[in-house]
């Protein structure tokens, strides 16, 4: 009977070890502090900092790397967005490259709802989430126009500065001077 | 006589008038649903980028506007609100103010009866909205995929009992002497005990099944495929990259740049989220459409945007929301996005799985280094690309004699590539 025991006891320890197989826990890590970093990684949670973020805002008034244009000078207001509109232009020459990539960048960031040519017909229209997109060809536009509305948004579009770097915003731009050409 | 058939005749008068008057009824019925049809497609094509009709959105809440405004100040306002600004209607002035001085743009080429059509919408009482049925159903089908394991392993602990009392009651008949279970594995254990082979063989299998399973458990450790935590939103990355098929990139901005893909902050979510405020789409993994409406509006409170008033918050200070990281390689690793998105051009899936099909993200490879090696070894680079590989790559090709070039031949298996 003793012998009894011992096998129950040991099935009951094997039994809780495959049940530990948790999927919303992490494994047993081997010497974790190889595993983990000591400096805070993007993203994490940071003591150091007010809103306890470890992602900061680049400091204002200053230009990354590589820039092609300076800080963005025009207010997100009518105003700013008339003055953008009439004064601002491409820095960049139109390119092969330039409307290539831009194609891709559109395909990512705007071709959901502005549809892929333009038109105003992309699926999260399609699908009623967002309604009304006009088409391109409907509405006056310049470089500085699209270059704003793509900095600071317009109605019920948000900005998608944080999402493309200078460079690519132009391109976008590039290429959607492109489709409202084509036909 | 004469009175019955001046009666005759007014019945029948009155019964034309009815018939006439119905007609025209049903006619004008027809016409208002016409209209209301028409209004509607109007609406939605041109209006409904700016203007609900329950609640504020970037201009105000079109539902009723009619009781508001006159039908002539709102054909006015339509065809070009900024003329009637300047003529200093109060009214006009007024609601530019109080929408933050954004200017509508003028739709000069709507006809007086396109603009009646769609006040014509806005004043139809829209559809009772249909119950929510699906709501009870879905909280079913959570967790029952272990049930059936344990219903066999207790079917067959059943089958063995029976069996043992079988051979129990067998010996009882054959006059033998019948033993305890207990009883019986004792003597097992004699017998075990006086044979030195079967010892021998007893050790050897368990050396092995020992070295089996410690070895298995030891290769993984810190492998976490699998690893599905619970997040504090109930994001689906199957409603956003699945159903409404927005690109990885568009939230995971980084990945094309930087080292990492990026957890997209708040305000790329408030790009749609903003407008979107309620779950319209299939209730997945045991929530209700109400519990996610819920989920989006903790978006709100990280960003603090005030949904009804359709503006954010003065002077809040934003709390950022605390996702928990799935895929998580060891410090001594290097990895970099980019190099493998950007330049290399792999999917997303590649490493990632079907995470378009995933509700809930899970880690779908193991992230080891055999996996990282495999498909290094695996992968052939692209030598037909012009620009700044394409001299090394010819000579790398010549070096091996081949056409085609791996990842490992140009150096993806060194050591120091991704551990330094």
């Amino acid at each position: 009977m003793k012998h009894l025991n011992q096998i129950v006891v040991a099935l009951v320890i094997l039994t809780s070890l495959i049940a530990c197989n948790d999927k919303r826990t992490r494994k047993v890590q081997y010497m974790p502090d190889m595993y983990v970093a000591v400096p805070y990684e993007a993203n994490s949670v940071n003591p150091v900092f007010a809103d306890g973020m470890t992602d900061r805002q680049p400091v204002a008034g200053t230009i990354a790397r590589g820039a092609l244009t300076p800080a963005y000078q025009f207010e997100d207001t009518n105003a700013g967005y008339e003055l953008a509109k009439s004064t601002l232009e491409s820095p960049l020459e139109t390119s092969e490259e330039n409307l290539e990539n831009g194609k891709k960048m559109y395909a990512i960031y705007c071709a959901v709802c502005h549809g892929k040519k333009g038109g105003g017909q992309g699926i999260l229209v399609k699908r009623e989430k967002f309604l009304g997109v006009p088409n391109y060809k409907d509405r006056t536009l310049t470089d500085g126009s699209i270059y704003h509305v793509i900095m600071f948004g317009k109605g019920a579009m948000g900005s998608h500065a944080s999402q493309l770097s200078d460079k690519e915003r132009w391109q976008v731009v590039q290429y959607v001077q492109q489709l409202k050409i084509n036909k | 006589m004469n009175s019955v058939k001046k009666h005759s005749l007014q019945t029948r008068t009155t019964i034309l008038t009815f018939f006439v008057s119905l007609f025209f009824f049903i006619f004008s019925i027809n016409t208002f649903a016409q209209d209301v049809a028409h209004g509607k497609k109007l609406f939605k094509g041109n209006c409904a980028a700016c203007h609900k009709l329950d609640k504020k959105s970037v201009g105000p809440a079109l539902g009723g506007v009619a009781e508001r405004r006159t039908a002539e100040w709102l054909r006015a306002w339509v065809k070009d609100n900024g003329a009637l600004r300047k003529t200093g209607d109060a009214d006009a002035n007024a609601i530019f103010k109080e929408f933050g001085s954004s200017p509508m743009p003028a739709f000069p080429t709507f006809s007086d009866e396109d603009i009646d059509a769609i006040i014509a919408y806005t004043s139809a009482k829209p559809a009772a909205p249909k119950q929510a049925a699906g709501a009870v159903a879905v909280k079913e089908d959570v967790k029952n995929s272990s049930w059936p394991m344990y219903l066999l392993l207790g079917a067959l602990g059943v089958l063995l009992l029976m069996v043992f009392s079988l051979f129990q009651q067998l010996k009882g008949i054959r006059g033998e002497t019948s033993y305890s279970l207990g009883g019986y594995l004792n003597k097992i254990w004699e017998a075990f005990l006086a044979n030195g082979f079967l010892k021998f063989l007893a050790v050897i299998f368990f050396l092995l099944a020992s070295a089996f399973f410690g070895f298995g458990a030891l290769a993984n450790i810190g492998v976490d495929t699998g690893y599905q935590p619970i997040q504090e939103i109930a994001f689906s990355h199957k409603v956003h990259a699945g159903d409404n098929k927005i690109d990885c990139q568009y939230c995971h901005s980084s990945a094309k740049h930087s080292k990492t893909s990026g957890i997209p902050s708040a305000n790329v979510c408030m790009n749609c989220h903003k407008n979107i405020s309620e779950y319209t789409g299939e209730p997945f993994g045991g929530h209700s459409k109400e519990d996610l409406t819920k989920e989006i509006a903790k978006i709100y409170v990280a960003t603090g945007w005030d949904a009804d008033n359709f503006k954010y918050k003065e002077n809040f200070v934003p709390k950022p929301i605390k996702w928990t990281r799935v895929h998580n390689l060891p410090d001594f690793a290097y990895y970099n996005h980019s190099q493998h998105v950007t330049v290399a051009g792999l999917k997303c899936q590649k490493c990632h799985g079907p995470v378009e099909e995933m509700h809930e993200v899970y880690q779908f490879s193991p992230l080891t280094m055999g996996w990282c090696i495999n498909c290094h070894r695996e992968t052939e680079v692209d030598l037909t690309k012009e620009g700044y590989y394409k001299k090394i790559h010819e000579q790398l090709a010549q070096k091996y004699g081949v056409e085609k070039v791996t990842i490992a031949q140009l150096g993806g298996m060194e050591c120091g590539k991704c551990h330094y």
